[in-house]
């Protein structure tokens, strides 16, 4: 398992250094200069050369590479243009407020969404079935920020239950956290009604009911825990996804978390910000997937065997053969 | 050849068969035409011109003249909402089509070719999908410039990864097969094979695939226009609208309420369309 986290670990490195360059190609082949929008009308045109190659936008494309990732090992992710302060700081005193609308959201989703699936799925063709297919397909088409819109001024406006905006005291955060909770609760609630469904068929639920058991333990003990592995699998997913449409919704709140910054450093060519934001987002939503995978290692006991092969597989290659037969006798008793 | 295209042909006539039965897919079949006219003839159909400002007019309640009543210029709400039929389509259906073209093509080459080549873009896309995607759109389009051309692009480019990966999985299944043996053995060039052997055979789930993310590509095209990085004023867009709207929201909620429910109506029936698709071309998912 360690070594499987070691490895993972190692791979992002690359992943890493391509993200820099992709977003470093993104900035050079795209017309707009800094030192323009960042002087206003201020400087003559000698002096914004000179500044140009003082912040050795005038280098070539690699040397300027290479020089960022030296000074990100340094811990230096270069200043802001416009504020002239270390991005580092900026973005640490933003991060958090990005984390916590991000994870609370996502939490809010899944105990949401998990328990709607399931109930979907075990009243399958009832009206409540329908309903709750009806009101996931109906989050899953709403735009997001529309609907923050909306619910700001009911509740904010009209009925004045929560404040629209303030990071402050917790109320402040319900109304965004419910709100971009709601669409991956949609999703989520989706996944695990098909999974839940597809399940239920199986030949082994069929047996836990015949051996008498009772249904809720066929439920939650049998169906549930093989529906569920799916769902983990896409939680990864949905924090990246997570992550994107928070910028959104920390805009429409005001809450000075990372997203509003990137899209305030986007509209001012700030490429420092740019470069740093969208690298520490992509280092986050990959440690999240690595924390995902290794959940999913931790659940699925088909998974973490293939990890443990793997490893032996190198030296013996053919012992792998011969136990195959075994594993699925063994899963088909378990069951 | 003769034979695949026969097999195709009643295999389609079998999934639209199937999808017939299916009365919320036809239902969103219909609507989505409906709104595709719209969006095409909207000339014709639009009562005032989407730009015409009228003061004396503004926050005009519903009328016989203005079915929906005027904005804050004292602009037509409901031409607004039918010229912006175009830009949000076209957000969705080109950002989409550049997305299917790129993807494909990389999935293609990837799966047919295998080896390093796959190697190479596979990892590429690894980093690609690593970013999160609408950071991605929003980065692009902003580097890119602020107009509805670019959000377009930076919406196609920044979903890449989806049909690529599929495109390269579907043609991993088909490659070994018997009769692209056969076709090589006829000394067809690896073009021909693609062209003629491969893509037809394997596109079919892609293409399901692809239209289903029609829906939510529109809906990034609309956030994208709301934070003022995709259409650009005077052109009405549904995103742009809602934002329009955001500042008197207080006492003219009804503004973004119009134009929320029209991407709402249009993206739901691309979803059921999806769900629908995905269902008859494989009926076993259906539960």
């Amino acid at each position: 398992m360690l070594r499987f986290i070691g490895k993972r670990l190692l791979m992002m490195i690359p992943i890493m250094l391509g993200i820099i360059l992709v977003v470093q190609i993104f900035i050079t082949i795209t017309p707009g200069d800094p030192v323009r929008l960042m002087s206003g009308d201020l400087l003559s045109e000698e002096e914004m050369e000179e500044l140009r190659v003082q912040l050795g936008l005038r280098d070539p494309f690699f040397v300027r590479y290479v020089n960022y990732i030296k000074n990100i090992l340094r811990g230096d992710f270069g200043t802001s243009y416009r504020t002239h302060r270390p991005v580092l700081t900026e973005i640490m005193s933003r991060f958090p407020y990005s984390l916590l609308l991000v994870s609370v959201s996502l939490a809010l989703a899944l105990a949401i969404g998990i328990p709607i699936g399931i109930y979907a799925a075990t009243h399958q063709y009832s009206w409540k079935d329908n309903l709750s297919i009806i009101a996931a397909l109906f989050c899953v088409s709403m735009p997001s920020f529309w609907f923050a819109l909306m619910l700001i001024q009911l509740f904010a406006v009209k009925l004045r239950i929560f404040p629209p905006s303030g990071v402050d005291r917790w109320i402040g955060w319900v109304l965004p956290s419910v709100t971009l909770a709601l669409e991956y609760c949609a999703t989520i609630a989706r996944q695990t009604r098909s999974n839940m469904l597809e399940v239920i068929r199986q030949d082994y639920i069929t047996t836990a009911r015949a051996k008498g058991l009772a249904e809720r333990k066929v439920r939650y003990r049998h169906a549930l825990k093989n529906a569920i592995i799916p769902v983990i699998m896409i939680v990864g997913q949905i924090f990246g996804r997570a992550l994107g449409g928070s910028m959104i919704f920390e805009v429409i709140f005001s809450i000075p978390g990372l997203g509003a910054y990137t899209i305030s450093a986007l509209q001012n060519r700030d490429y420092p910000v740019i470069m740093s934001s969208v690298l520490i987002l992509s280092t986050l939503f990959a440690v999240v997937l690595l924390i995902v995978d290794v959940i999913f290692a931790l659940v699925d006991p088909r998974i973490r065997s293939q990890y443990i092969g793997k490893n032996k597989r190198k030296k013996p290659p053919v012992t792998q053969q011969p136990l195959k037969p075994l594993e699925s006798v063994e899963g088909g008793n378990a069951s | 050849m003769n034979e695949a295209y026969r097999k195709k042909r009643s295999k389609f006539g079998e999934v639209v068969r199937r999808l017939k039965k299916n009365k919320a897919a036809v239902f969103s079949v219909f609507v989505l035409i409906i709104i595709v006219l719209v969006g095409i003839f909207a000339d014709y159909l639009a009562p005032y011109p989407y730009d015409q400002q009228n003061y004396s007019l503004s926050f005009a309640k519903p009328s016989p003249e203005h079915w929906l009543g005027c904005d804050q210029l004292g602009r037509d709400i409901l031409s607004r909402l039918i010229y912006a039929t175009r830009q949000s389509l076209q957000l969705g259906i080109l950002a989409t089509a550049i997305a299917g073209i790129l993807g494909i093509t990389l999935g293609c080459i990837a799966g047919y070719y295998g080896g390093w080549v796959d190697m190479v873009i596979m990892r590429f896309l690894d980093i690609y999908q690593s970013i999160p995607m609408f950071l991605l759109c929003v980065t692009l389009a902003a580097v890119m410039g602020p107009s509805l051309r670019n959000a377009v692009l930076a919406i196609g480019i920044s979903t890449v990864p989806l049909p690529a990966r599929l495109m390269r999985a579907s043609i991993l299944t088909v490659r070994n097969q018997e009769f692209i043996e056969a076709a090589r053995m006829c000394n067809a060039s690896n073009r021909r094979i693609i062209l003629k052997h491969i893509i037809p055979n394997a596109i079919a789930p892609v293409i399901v695939s692809i239209t289903m993310t029609v829906g939510m590509n529109i809906l990034a095209g609309a956030s994208l226009s709301y934070i003022g990085l995709g259409a650009q004023p005077p052109i009405p867009e549904w995103g742009t609208m809602v934002a329009d709207a955001r500042n008197i929201m207080r006492d003219h909620a009804i503004l973004a309420l119009y134009p929320g429910l029209c991407i709402m109506i249009t993206v739901l029936a691309c979803n059921l369309l999806g769900d629908g698709l995905r269902d008859a071309l494989d009926p076993r998912l259906k539960n």
